[in-house]
């Protein structure tokens, strides 16, 4: 600790602090451009220029660290005055067309030029002029008004770990730019339209459509993956019409994804729907609510009558929020059906027994910085989750190894230590591998049938280098991605993984899709436990069963089964089949009114109060930021209305934290952990023979209203539908890049564009799934037949 | 004495007298009220009147959608929305006054960084429902064009006051 004096104020500061930071802290004001707490120190636009006692100039306090005794003016005559400078300098070739420009308003140039700045400008020369460069859908840029403050060239190099933007040229011939033209394509990119103090970089889909001084600021929570990263939904006359960060240092610091931050494009989408629809003998009817939940009513009551309950089966999505869930679970359990599922793409459901009550990430968020060695089996965390990946980036860039086990050698923007990519059934057998090599190492007993499977396991170079690298981590991880838990092979794949973990002494976690999966196991959104985790009086089937065993009934809540479930062909034809389907949806395709009966619009988490529970076991309640539109109502009003029709008891909430302090009550004695019970898989090999298909989900195709964001859907994380494989896949199979291949599936088959894409490995091809081209085909993992004709 | 005084000034209708001078002074004084409509006062070129939208003389429009005018007035009168034109730049895709909310304090006006939003001296106008009274872009840009010519002059006149 250093005593240091600022305007007269003693401050202890910590040894090698910055000033600024010292200032800070103390909350007095230095006026900044370039430096930002999160990004290196650059030092490149003085307007920190602060006044130091004994040195003979001013100093940037961005880049003076502190000294005891030391004493500083930020406000002197001298201070003053070499600030008031450093303005008259950085306004010389800047355009001041704040009128046209999308930052007036929220301007650092604005604010401190007034604060700082004189009131007229001497200059009366021709100012520079800059050509914009396209950098893709989402950042609009206008470097005319670009003050080289490099914040953004720092933040792609330190923060996103891609190094696309750069400065080129010297003074007042300094540019930045992406050094081959082309779009940036990091999923993190639009953190960089808030760095920009200036109006060089901001967002295109949001571009001149309204002003700062406009917005009204709503909290909410990230709707898309399990990291539940905070947003501020700024609101403009009952529209959403941006979304911001809020810092939150324990999840996700200041940053967002570019799904976080785009998606709400989508909920203004033209496939809104607002009023409550039936279908009476085949017309679609807009209806009040009243007859349409009268309608429902009658519709699930005539079946249970005739057909039994367990004929009956609900699923929603994986993003719906904690009340939702809980009481959708709780309408159904109350009608007498166990058919409950939120795991819409899981394909293999045999070991659930076994598992924890809720996926746990198997630490805090903010612990994966300080790992020195991580373990991902099956992940593409840099798409899935890019802010969990962000703290795996800052372990990795300070030495830990950070490895892999996939099926497609994705790119990552940390350097990765060891990666094995293999088929998704050669990953099982080199989890077996990597065990074995760590029961080798430690001495340990194979738990119990495992050392038979064992024994025709051999362990390679990388298997035995993963093994010591995790067992010799002090901190280290093992995490299950969501690839892994989409897989035929998950309770291989789940209990090799934390077997490893246990061996090695790492903590074992998990990825899985959507915003509440945690919340979705809480809330007892799965057939074998109730909610709290609590061992279910009567198990119903799971999602795939309902999908492959007709039911006579269903109730989807945000789902699109065309395009969400695992098998969408057959999804889609078993709901023809159904006697009775009810969507409750924010969305309404013209595919969806070939199979539902009644179509409930229900609110989107921006129109609705609710909770997601992440991956830490965090919960976050929001509130809604705008009325929902027209005739759509919050899910959990509806369903607390069904339940009364249904003449159920608990069904008297009048407001979303009674529904959720009822479920936060009977959790109280949960426990996250991550305790898989070991079952010994029977087999290393699956019987699955042929090419395997990865039906990996495009991240911009995950859920129903990031597919609706056109924005997003322009990007290069866009994944188009086609066939990726391999050169030498692609030679045995006679196919060649831009070919049009037919893909078999069963008894589905589509046609699509080869794409020759290194990345994938032998004996696989990537389609991808949840894209309407795909969705002709059988389940996103499985067995597929790839031909010319 | 007073009571006297009182007295005479009654019986003389010396007050009434006084009050007569008045009118008769104002009976051979020049007119000031005039004959409306026929006839009409005369206007400064700050008259704060109906709106307009101007135009520049290639026939571009002035306004660039900055929405200082509508964040300015303090009757929230003016509701505008903006967007990219097709040609990337920024332009009211809406720009609405509602005269009946408005207080013509003329704000908007000086708010505008490129003249594009004024006041004219037009002061005849009517609505025969309330919604008459909101003006839409396409009015404005109309009351624009036909009154440019005053417009200008007027600008250029007030121009070394401002
Ligand atoms: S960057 Fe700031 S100062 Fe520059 S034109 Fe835009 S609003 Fe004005
Ligand atoms: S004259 Fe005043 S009240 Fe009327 S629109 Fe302009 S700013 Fe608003
Ligand atoms: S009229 Fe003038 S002040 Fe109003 S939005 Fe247009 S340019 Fe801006
Ligand atoms: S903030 Fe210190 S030099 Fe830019």
């Amino acid at each position: 600790m250093a005593d240091i004096e600022i305007n007269g104020k003693v401050i202890k500061a910590r040894d090698g602090a910055m000033v600024i930071e010292a200032a800070d802290e103390a909350g007095i004001t230095i006026p900044r451009f370039c430096y930002h707490e999160k990004l290196s120190v650059a030092a490149s636009c003085r307007m920190c220029l602060v006044e130091v006692e004994k040195a003979p100039k001013p100093l940037p306090a961005c880049a003076t660290p502190v000294t005891d005794g030391m004493k500083v003016w930020t406000n002197s005559p001298k201070a003053l005055a070499a600030q008031k400078n450093v303005m008259e300098f950085l306004l010389i070739n800047h355009p001041l067309d704040c009128p046209i420009c999308d930052q007036g308003g929220e301007c650092d140039l604005q604010d401190i030029a007034v604060g700082y700045g004189s009131d007229v400008s001497r200059f009366s020369e021709i100012k520079r002029v800059v050509r914009s460069k396209d950098i893709g859908p989402l950042i609009a840029t206008d470097f005319t008004r670009c003050i080289h403050c490099t914040r953004c060239v720092r933040f792609g190099q330190e923060i996103a770990g891609v190094k696309e933007l750069g400065a080129t040229g010297r003074g007042e011939h300094m540019e930045i730019g992406t050094y081959v033209e082309k779009s940036v394509g990091s999923e993190l990119s639009g953190n960089i339209i808030d760095l920009c103090p200036v109006g060089a970089l901001t967002s295109k889909p949001f571009r001149f459509t309204a002003r700062p001084w406009e917005l009204g600021d709503i909290l909410s929570v990230s709707p898309h993956d399990c990291v539940g990263s905070n947003l501020v939904l700024q609101t403009r006359r009952n529209r959403v019409m941006r979304v911001v960060p809020q810092a939150n240092e324990a999840i996700n610091e200041t940053w967002i994804s570019d799904r976080d931050r785009f998606s709400y494009v989508g909920l203004n989408s033209k496939e809104r729907l607002d009023k409550p629809m039936i279908k009476v003998e085949d017309e679609w009817r807009e209806v009040g609510w009243e007859t349409a939940l009268e309608r429902v009513v009658k519709g699930i009551r005539d079946l249970i009558n005739g057909h039994g309950a367990e004929q009956f089966g609900t699923l929603m999505s994986p993003s719906s929020t904690l009340e939702e869930m809980y009481l959708l679970q709780k309408l159904t359990r109350g009608l007498g059906s166990a058919n409950i599922d939120h795991r819409l793409r899981q394909s293999d459901f045999s070991d659930q027994e076994l598992l924890p009550p809720f996926p746990w990430l198997g630490q805090e968020i903010k612990q994966l910085e300080k790992l020195n060695a991580a373990l991902l089996v099956g992940s593409n965390v840099r798409k899935e989750q890019p802010i969990i990946a962000h703290r795996l980036r800052k372990a990795a860039v300070s030495g830990a190894s950070v490895m892999f086990v996939n099926p497609v050698d994705y790119s990552f923007n940390f350097p990765v230590a060891e990666k094995l990519i293999g088929n998704p059934d050669r990953m099982v057998r080199v989890l077996a591998g990597i065990a074995k090599a760590l029961l080798d190492i430690t001495g340990d007993v194979a738990p119990e049938g495992l050392q038979v499977l064992l024994e025709n396991v051999s362990v390679g170079d990388t298997e035995l280098v993963v093994a010591e690298r995790l067992k010799a981590a002090e901190n280290s991880t093992v995490l299950l991605g969501t690839l892994a838990l989409q897989s035929p092979q998950l309770s291989s794949l789940r209990a090799l993984s934390a077997l490893i973990a246990k061996l090695s002494g790492a903590r074992f976690g998990q990825l899985p899709e959507g915003a509440n999966s945690s919340g979705g196991w809480l809330a007892g959104a799965v057939p074998h436990r109730g909610p709290a985790g609590e061992e279910a009086a009567v198990a119903g089937v799971n999602a795939s069963v309902m999908f492959e065993h007709p039911l006579r009934g269903y109730l989807l809540m945000g789902v699109e089964p065309e395009l969400d479930t695992l098998s969408p062909a057959t999804s889609v034809k078993i709901l023809e089949q159904a006697s009775f389907v009810v969507l409750m949806t924010p969305f309404v395709s013209e595919q969806m009114k070939r199979y539902a009966d009644v179509i409930l619009p229900v609110s989107p988490f921006s129109e609705t109060s609710g909770t997601f529970v992440n991956i830490e076991g965090r919960w976050q309640s929001f509130s809604g930021a705008v009325v929902p539109l027209g005739e759509s109502r919050p899910a959990w009003k509806v369903l607390r209305v069904l339940g009364n029709l249904f003449d159920l008891q608990g069904f008297d909430y009048t407001s979303s934290e009674q529904v959720r302090d009822e479920l936060k009550a009977s959790c109280e004695q949960i426990e996250p952990s991550s305790r898989v019970t070991w079952r010994c898989p029977t087999s290393l090999d699956a019987d699955s023979t042929g090419l395997q298909r990865i039906g990996e989900v495009p991240i911009y195709a995950a859920d129903a209203l990031v597919r609706r964001s056109e924005p997003l859907q322009n990007t290069q994380d866009a994944m188009a539908a086609a066939v990726y494989v391999n050169e030498s896949v692609a030679t045995g199979l006679g196919l060649a890049d831009g070919d049009v291949a037919q893909v078999r599936q069963g008894g589905d088959s589509i046609w699509l564009p080869v794409v020759i894409d290194e990345r994938v490995a032998d004996g696989c091809v990537i389609v991808p799934a949840a894209l309407a081209e795909t969705a002709g085909l059988g389940a996103i993992y499985g067995s597929v037949d790839i031909s010319k004709n | 004495m007073k009571a006297l005084g009182r007295f005479f000034k009654s019986l003389f209708l010396l007050e009434l007298l006084q009050g007569l001078r008045l009118t008769g002074r104002y009976l051979l004084d020049r007119k000031v009220t005039i004959i409306y409509p026929e006839e009409k006062t005369p206007q400064s070129p700050r008259f704060r009147g109906l709106h307009a939208q101007r135009r520049y003389p290639g026939g571009e429009e002035r306004c660039i959608a900055c929405k200082l005018c509508e964040a300015i007035c303090p009757a929230m009168a003016i509701t505008i929305e903006a967007e990219p034109r097709q040609d990337g730049s920024r332009r009211t895709s809406r720009y609405d006054i509602d005269l009946s909310k408005c207080i013509f304090c003329g704000f908007c006006e000086e708010s505008c960084p490129v003249d594009a939003i004024v006041e004219t001296r037009v002061f005849e106008y009517f609505g025969e429902k309330r919604s008459d009274l909101v003006k839409s872009k396409k009015d404005l840009l109309e009351v624009g064009a036909q009154h440019e010519a005053q417009i200008a002059a007027d600008r250029a006149q007030d121009a070394p006051y401002r």
